[in-house]
């Protein structure tokens, strides 16, 4: 029986909340302290933490933290020294912590130190006949696995999207605050700045609820024999603006960038979905002159709605891969749709009632 | 020579991303159907920290990289007969399973167990490269354990770019969510960089790699310091 479980979070860049998936991976935590009828704790990094834990004071768990100027940016040492101290505290038998880029950095160097397992990429944690039972994904989520293990402490870090987001009323929290001592070795590593890519326009947005994915065939020769790249950026970027969707690549467009041939200025590797690329969560999804191969649609396995535009009508998305196939040029569909958004965004404007 | 590199980037081999994979139940836990039997190619994401790491040898003198990978014999062999033909580097090969299945932890320890056995390896100049996911397990801990285990403290994670400061320090581009980057810059020696699939370009031919004895992968052949015996009883 799992007596102790422990929640780890960071307050995100505002300094004042917890990342969205932290209050996810809260629900998760808490269902599973109720199954298994053990006493939950909660773990809190950050420059200033007091805002945060008010904010999980009805969640009724006790609420350690480390906390200072050090621990405002992501620093592995900094990190692991604070999540070891918090777990030294609470000797939890079961730590879990959202998948964020500064938690997967950090915790399995801490583990590490404590001496326990590590799993990542959760995406759901449960009791199942006693024993605590937790769902990952393999081979690039080709096959699930589900993982138990004797070994305490265990740490699991889960992913996004995965859970129902814990919501509380504000209250007022103690925190007991730990000193976390780090050598001078640990401030080796500095925070300079926060960048965005070399785009035009910031084209990934993990929370939109529509992905729009941009084939090779935009950079093709079209009808006419030439290239409408131009055209092209003006037309999806317009796109993305009017829609709001998160801008993907497939494979073959993103490595064009890398083998200098003429490409979508905004279109870069970070945005590139597939096997080798990301796995995206928004609940729709339209791809645009992208053949639907087998190694692309693998990044598309958490997108239920799918539709794509396509000339072939024997693409991979024609068979069993997208619920509906438009067998149309691109460039005319997506134009067509652009100025539908714009009227539609006229019209509503028109019917905003002038103060 | 002294502002030079030793470079360890930890790799492993994936089967062939365009074969059907269909897990089974074997004497020895989880497995893939004919595994042995599937085409093998390097780890994308540690094919391009093998690239990055061959980049930054070549351009400062008297650095020099290693490739640690633990896998059968037969795929390693199957695999380096290519991937040497674009890099230079030196093999440390472990001959030891590592598939999907396998445990990260066990993993870490077999590549911490070999890179602390490479001889001529100076760790005060010590650069820890490797993929901080991967197209089996995507375990996303093995390196940051490994790092762990040789008491590194500077770990970097999703490293889009690393330049070399006028000073000596790096300035790294670490990719963050939202499509963002960190900058960061570190001093010091002794970093992990946990590199990711992005923005690197195709490698480039070199020259054929050395090839070195298996490392020991198993405790009673690592006492002896001797290349791995192989026997059934031996295998981690």
């Amino acid at each position: 029986m799992e007596n102790r479980i422990l929640f780890l979070a960071h307050v995100d860049e505002s300094g004042k909340t917890l990342p969205k998936v932290a209050c996810e991976v809260l629900g998760a935590a808490i269902d599973l302290a109720q199954q298994c009828g053990g006493t939950l704790a909660i773990g809190l990094i950050g420059r200033e933490v007091q805002s945060v834990a008010d904010s999980l004071a009805a969640s009724g768990a006790a609420i350690l933290a480390v906390a200072g100027p050090e621990f405002e940016y992501p620093r592995y040492a900094s990190d692991a020294a604070a999540i070891e101290a918090i777990c030294r505290a609470t000797t939890p038998q079961l730590v879990i912590a959202p998948g964020t880029s500064r938690f997967t950095r950090a915790m399995a160097g801490a583990a590490q130190r404590l001496n326990a397992h590590i799993d990542t990429h959760i995406t759901s944690v449960e009791m199942n006949e006693g024993a605590v039972v937790a769902k990952r994904w393999l081979y690039r989520q080709r096959m699930e696995a589900l993982i138990q293990r004797e070994a305490r402490p265990w740490f699991l870090v889960l992913d996004s999207g995965c859970h129902v987001a814990w919501t509380g009323a504000a209250g007022a929290a103690e925190i007991q605050l730990l000193n976390v001592d780090q050598p001078a070795n640990a401030r080796r590593t500095t925070f300079c700045e926060m960048r965005t890519p070399s785009s035009s326009t910031q084209t990934i947005r993990p929370d939109a609820k529509l992905l729009f994915v941009a084939g090779a065939g935009w950079c093709k020769k079209q009808a006419d024999g030439k290239t409408h790249l131009p055209e092209a950026e003006t037309t999806i970027l317009e796109f993305l603006r009017n829609s709001g969707a998160s801008l993907g690549g497939s494979k073959s467009l993103v490595d064009q960038s890398g083998e200098n041939q003429a490409v979508l200025g905004f279109m870069t590797h970070l945005n590139q979905v597939g096997q080798t690329g990301a796995t995206p969560r928004h609940p729709k999804g339209l791809s645009t002159c992208c053949h639907g191969e087998e190694p692309h649609v693998v990044g598309w396995r958490f997108i239920n709605e799918r539709r794509a535009v396509n000339l072939d009508p024997n693409c991979g998305w024609a068979r069993g891969k997208a619920d509906v196939l438009y067998v149309a040029d691109a460039f005319q569909v997506i134009s067509k749709l652009n100025e539908m958004m714009a009227k539609r965004v006229t019209h509503e404007e028109e019917l905003v009632p002038q103060p | 020579m002294t502002n030079s590199y030793h470079i360890v980037v930890c790799a492993g081999i994936v089967p062939d991303p365009l074969q059907t994979l269909e897990p089974i139940s074997g004497p020895a836990g989880p497995a893939l159907k004919n595994e042995m039997m599937l085409p093998a190619v390097l780890d994308p994401w540690a094919g391009h920290a093998l690239y990055e790491a061959a980049n930054l040898a070549a351009k400062v003198s008297g650095s020099k990289v290693w490739l640690v990978s633990a896998a059968p014999k037969a795929k390693l062999q199957q695999v380096m007969m290519n991937v040497a033909q674009k890099a230079s580097f030196e093999l440390v090969p472990i001959d030891a399973q590592a598939n999907g299945f396998a445990d990260a932890h066990a993993v870490a320890e077999i590549l911490v167990s070999a890179i602390q056995l490479i001889p001529g390896l100076d760790r005060s100049r010590l650069l820890l490269f490797g993929g901080w996911e991967s197209a089996s397990r995507g375990a996303g801990v093995t390196m940051q354990l490994v790092a762990e285990q040789l008491g590194i403290v500077d770990q970097f994670q999703g490293v889009d770019q690393l330049s070399v400061q006028a000073d000596g320090s790096f300035e790294i581009l670490e990719r963050i969510e939202g499509g963002r980057h960190m900058v960061r810059n570190v001093r010091g020696r002794r970093r992990c960089w946990l590199g990711p699939r992005g923005i690197c370009r195709n490698p480039k031919t070199i020259r054929r790699s050395e090839w070195r004895t298996c490392a020991p992968s198993c405790r009673h052949c690592r006492r002896q310091n001797r290349a791995h015996c192989r026997k059934t009883d031996c295998v981690t």
